[in-house]
């Protein structure tokens, strides 16, 4: 894969691509995941789900279950404390305590097909699940609101009954929870210097995160208030506090043992089975577990929301953009917290553009209470901001790319909502993929057709903590709390062997419960390599300090009169004698100089965070004229990375988003029956990408550093999702004259529109005859 | 709890024997790649499963040149597109086993389960359609044939009566210059269900057609027979208009439903795609035969 190198490398770890010390564990089949833990005395929890999108729960009869012989307990919402109704800043995100209980256990309504009613705990699984079939829960059905459009309709039934927003006013019942605007300049004074202007309408269908593994946890709880839950998580921290504010217990109370994760893409950043496991666990006095089956996972676990979005633009015949106007509304799901803001936030905040408004709404409806995935929020906003653009590309007669580096933000443009960017690399991204061999090949047959679009992710910092421990033989453990995704465990082995002078393979990365480590935010925000690789860099640093000091005492010097250089200890020549001492000796002399040495370090980066990342992508297709079906035959994706730590691993990310947005693109879509139940609740018709789906994506690493960060990293693991349905979408208008303006572009709709295009054509030809 | 018997006999007579004293709650097991995934759905609970793996008389594959393929009900796909002479005479059987799930399921799934679990999707069952397959089933009162295209008689239901096993299909030899062929339609490359499947064997003498059936998958609740179809095109000259021909009379009988894996309008207009397909493949075949 090309690497193009803009940082220089002077570094002896950082940009290599050493093997992944957790990857035997992986591939031998010994790693522990969510569902591997087993107690003794442990039950087994099953949970009883809505049948209905939308329902209010009359009472729940569960005698006849507890009779079964096997049945330990079985708990409700009634067993929850009614938690705090304030939102609260929780890690990432802004969080209602009493949402999220009611989305762990449905109180006095079900809102979604499959939200989770009540939770049985047994000796055996196959017991749980009969005892659900024993519980009787008597409904009284109401009308579901399956779409922003409904919701936002006025007289359409109300989910939450004291949802409230500012504008609608204290005593007008609403299911849109927020309306957010950002405004520059003179819209209309914009629109009028433009030469060309296009308003279109766009639709993406909801779409889940596909993480493999099913959510699993194990919660023990000990008589004495102390508890501990074994969870398949995003962050362990994030749990502890979403877990204690449900249960009402304190944070303190609670350790949380984060397993290996068999992905997340933002899905396991929030709670589902750790307060269930645990409630159960505290009624019964076993530890309980509680996995979910696929179909659990898609009925009522984190999609992202389906959006509705009207967009409009107007250039100058040079190509210069004048203003922009960009409407959305998101479906959170059953609770309000769409990732509407950040799709606000990043729809156009990749150009320059002095005229704007953007207006988006966050909307509640009967669907599974949305949750972060991969740039939440920007990959659907992009679809329609990055489509227009193509055609207003096509209308002025100028390469699409150019118009996207000439209205490229730069270091110094402000974005939408304020900041003013640092050193950022949109333009070199947008750069490199022009220059690419892919976008100067020809693509040649029938129905081909090449596409490219641009994408934008902000990335988070947040706060990390790191301790470096340097053992007696001169090795070193390396301790985070950030659970490894993406090979962050290389990474942080990585950053600390790069400090301390060691060979990769002498550093051991741990991640830690969270009784053993700092705070540390969810693996999540491309935020590990920057947050935690800064916490780790410093802790190593906080190593090599001490280790000065060690020496200085030794040769009689100052700290200051003491280099440190690839693992070796040196006077400095200028001042005195020369003296020299590695890494390895003096950690042999830690029991006469003080001790074992450990560095720690915390950081709290702020919202900012990892630095902006900007991805750009080319994509051949070819459509199948008879059945609307497309094949891509060929994607490159660019992405201003900053500094690669582990080349691979951000190769492997650039290449993970754009299967994702492969998917997004094509096929995946909930479908729902017309009383909002969920029909797809399996991968087999949930229409993920497989291996024979995709071509091998090659990928371009544009490597502006960040200057925020002492090694350049910047965050790599989201951007690359954002850019691939709008690509697609342009690669199928050049394949087939036909603009798709709906997401998924799946066969059967690809189809029609194809139909309709050829319609249309004849009767045009018809009329001109 | 619910309980589940598990019975592995090594006969035809002990099999039926356990499958008739238990009736309804006793269900034939043979991959499980349906059934087991019906059973954890909670759609079927058999309280005894008969595995009929174990019965010699279900999984032999032997084909005769005169009397054509005894293919056993059990006889997992992986035997089917892995026996050469199955290929040369069966390509279009074989394509259609081969679709099923991966390589992993290919090993445990039969063409038996395929047809008996009742589905109007199930791949080969078009592709026996073609073939003129015919089953022959045992039961406590003795033996019968049924015509595949008459086997399934509502979606998840077949002319399977309590007791009754599926022995073996039943499928006449190959005529000369003849071939058959099976597509699907699937939105992915793999790992899917097909929206609509088309299953065509074809005899040609010269340009002229003397012999067609088309079978249908996924276009109504059972698979079909596309008798009008295949009927039009025997004793015609096989050209794009007698193609065009029966694939508007396969579109006239298919009557689709809206599902999650497409629109009936798309199903429609797939039966004429895959009908001009499939026949065009098949006739490719019977040109080199
Ligand atoms: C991942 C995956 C992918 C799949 N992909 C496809 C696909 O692409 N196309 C497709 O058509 N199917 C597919 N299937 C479905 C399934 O694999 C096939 O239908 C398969 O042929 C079933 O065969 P089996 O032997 O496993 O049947 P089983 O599950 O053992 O049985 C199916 C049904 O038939 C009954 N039965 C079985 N044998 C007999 C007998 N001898 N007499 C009477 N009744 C009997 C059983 O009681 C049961 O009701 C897929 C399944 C999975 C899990």
């Amino acid at each position: 894969m090309a690497v193009k190198k803009e940082a220089h490398h002077k570094y002896r770890v950082v940009g290599t691509r050493p093997i992944r010390p957790d990857g035997i564990e992986k591939v031998t089949g010994r790693a522990l995941y969510g569902a591997d833990y087993y107690f003794p005395g442990m039950l087994f929890g099953k949970i009883l789900r809505s049948p209905y999108a939308h329902a209010r729960i009359k009472s729940i009869k569960f005698d006849k279950a507890l009779k079964l012989p096997g049945v330990r307990a079985i708990v409700t919402a009634d067993d929850l404390p009614e938690a705090d109704r304030k939102p609260q800043q929780m890690g990432e995100q802004q969080v209602s305590p009493y949402y999220l209980s009611c989305n762990v256990l449905a109180r006095g309504k079900v809102l979604y097909d499959g939200h989770p009613v009540a939770a049985v705990a047994a000796t055996s699984p196959h017991i749980a699940e009969e005892a659900l079939r024993l519980i009787e829960v008597d409904y009284e059905p109401l009308e579901p609101v399956m779409t922003a459009d409904e919701a936002m309709k006025p007289g359409a039934p109300i989910l939450i009954d004291d949802l409230r927003n500012q504008e609608e006013g204290p005593d007008q019942p609403t299911n849109v929870a927020t309306h957010l605007q950002f405004k520059r300049g003179d819209l209309a004074a914009g629109f009028d210097a433009a030469d060309c202007v296009i308003e279109r309408e766009f639709r993406t269908a909801t779409v889940h995160q596909g993480y493999i593994e099913p959510h699993a946890s194990v919660g023990i709880w000990n008589p004495d208030g102390h508890a501990t839950v074994y969870t398949c998580t995003q962050g362990s921290f994030t749990v502890r506090t979403l877990a204690t504010k449900v249960l009402g217990m304190p944070e303190g109370n609670l350790k949380v043992v984060p397993s290996e994760i068999g992905g997340g893409f933002g899905g396991k950043t929030t709670i589902y089975c750790e307060p269930i496991a645990l409630l159960l666990a505290k009624k019964t006095g076993h530890p309980v577990k509680v996995t979910m089956s696929r179909s659990e996972v898609l009925r009522a676990t984190g999609p992202t929301s389906g959006i509705h979005e009207r967009v409009k633009i107007g250039v100058t015949k040079e190509g210069r953009i004048t203003a922009a106007q960009v409407w959305m509304a998101y479906e959170a799901g059953a609770f309000p917290g769409s990732p509407m803001a950040p799709g606000a936030m990043t729809v156009i905040t990749s150009y320059d553009i002095p005229n704007l408004l953007i207006d988006g709404y966050d909307v509640v409806v009967n669907r599974p209470k949305t949750c972060a995935y991969r740039a939440p929020g920007a990959t659907a906003a992009a679809f329609g901001v990055e489509t227009v653009l193509d055609e207003l590309a096509e209308q002025i007669g100028i390469d699409p790319l150019d118009l996207r580096i000439m209205n490229g933000a730069h270091e110094g443009t402000q974005q939408p909502f304020g900041p003013v960017f640092k050193r950022i690399g949109f333009i070199e991204t947008c750069e490199a993929l022009k220059a690419s061999e892919h976008y100067n090949s020809k693509l040649t047959g029938a129905n081909r057709g090449r596409g490219v679009a641009a994408g934008f992710w902000f990335n988070a910092g947040f706060q990390s903590s790191a301790s470096v421990y340097v053992n007696q033989d001169g090795t070193a453990s390396v301790v985070t709390g950030s659970v490894d995704i993406g090979g962050s465990r290389a990474s942080m082995a990585m950053i600390a062997a790069e400090v301390l002078g060691l060979p990769i393979d002498e550093v051991r990365p741990v991640v830690a419960d969270t009784d053993s480590i700092g705070y540390t935010d969810v693996t999540a925000g491309s935020r590990v390599t920057f947050a935690t690789g800064m916490a780790v860099y410093n802790a190593a640093q906080d190593v090599v300090r001490q280790l000065k000091e060690r020496a200085a005492k030794m040769w009689e010097c100052t700290p200051d009169d003491v280099e440190f250089d690839n693992g070796v200890l040196r006077t400095r020549g200028d001042v005195l004698q020369p003296q020299q001492l590695t890494l390895k000796e003096l950690a042999a002399r830690f029991i006469r100089t003080g001790g074992p040495v450990v560095g720690r370090a915390s950081v709290s980066t702020g919202g900012a965070g990892a630095g902006p990342a900007f991805a750009a992508i080319c994509v051949d297709v070819e459509v199948d004229p008879d059945t609307g079906k497309v094949q891509i035959l060929r994607v490159t994706i660019a992405q201003d990375v900053g500094t690669a730590i582990h080349p691979s691993y951000v190769e492997g990310q650039l290449q993970g988003g754009t299967a994702q947005g492969i998917g997004w693109a094509l096929n995946e879509e909930y479908v729902y029956d017309s009383k909002g139940v969920l029909r797809n609740t399996g991968l087999l018709d949930y229409r993920m990408p497989t291996c024979l789906d995709l071509p091998a994506i090659e990928t371009i690493l544009v490597e502006v550093p960040n200057p925020t960060h002492p090694l350049g990293v910047r965050g790599v693991g989201e951007v690359s999702i954002v850019p691939p349905p709008a690509a697609i979408a342009n690669a199928i208008y050049r394949a087939t004259g036909v603009r798709m303006r709906e997401l998924p572009m799946s066969p059967p709709r690809l189809m029609k529109a194809l139909q309709e295009h050829r319609n249309s054509r004849e009767g045009q030809a018809a009329a001109g005859r | 709890m619910h309980e589940i018997h598990y019975e592995a006999p090594t006969s035809l007579e002990q099999a039926v024997g356990i499958l008739a004293k238990h009736g309804d709650s006793a269900r034939p097991i043979c991959g499980g790649t349906d059934l087991l995934i019906q059973m954890r759905a909670g759609v079927r609970r058999p309280h005894y499963v008969v595995d009929v793996k174990h019965i010699a008389a279900l999984t032999g594959i032997a084909f005769d040149p005169k009397s054509g393929l005894r293919l056993g009900a059990a006889a997992p796909c992986i035997e089917i597109f892995e026996n050469a002479t199955l290929r040369r005479h069966y390509p279009g059987l074989v394509e259609a086993a081969h679709l099923i799930g991966s390589l992993q399921i290919q090993s445990r799934a039969s063409v038996g389960g395929n047809l008996c679990n009742g589905s109007p999707a199930a791949d080969t069952t078009p592709a026996l359609i073609a073939l003129g397959a015919v089953a022959r089933l045992v039961g406590p009162k003795g033996e019968r044939q049924v015509k595949v295209e008459e086997f399934v008689v509502s979606p998840g239901r077949t002319v399977i009566q309590p007791g009754e096993l599926l022995v073996e299909l039943l499928i006449p030899p190959p005529p000369p210059h003849s071939a058959d062929a099976y597509i699907r339609f699937i939105p992915r490359n793999e790992m899917d269900i097909a929206v609509v499947g088309i299953g065509a064997a074809i005899t040609l003498e010269g340009d002229r057609c003397t012999a067609a059936r088309i079978g249908m998958g996924a276009v109504a609740p059972t698979p079909l027979f596309a008798a009008k179809a295949s009927q039009a095109l025997v004793g015609k000259k096989f050209d794009a208009v007698a193609i065009e021909n029966a694939a508007q009379l396969a579109i006239e009988q298919a009557s689709p439903i809206d599902d999650m894996r497409g629109t009936a309008e798309f199903r429609r207009h797939l039966v004429g795609v895959l009908t001009r397909r499939t026949l065009e493949r098949a006739a490719e075949r019977a040109r080199r035969n």
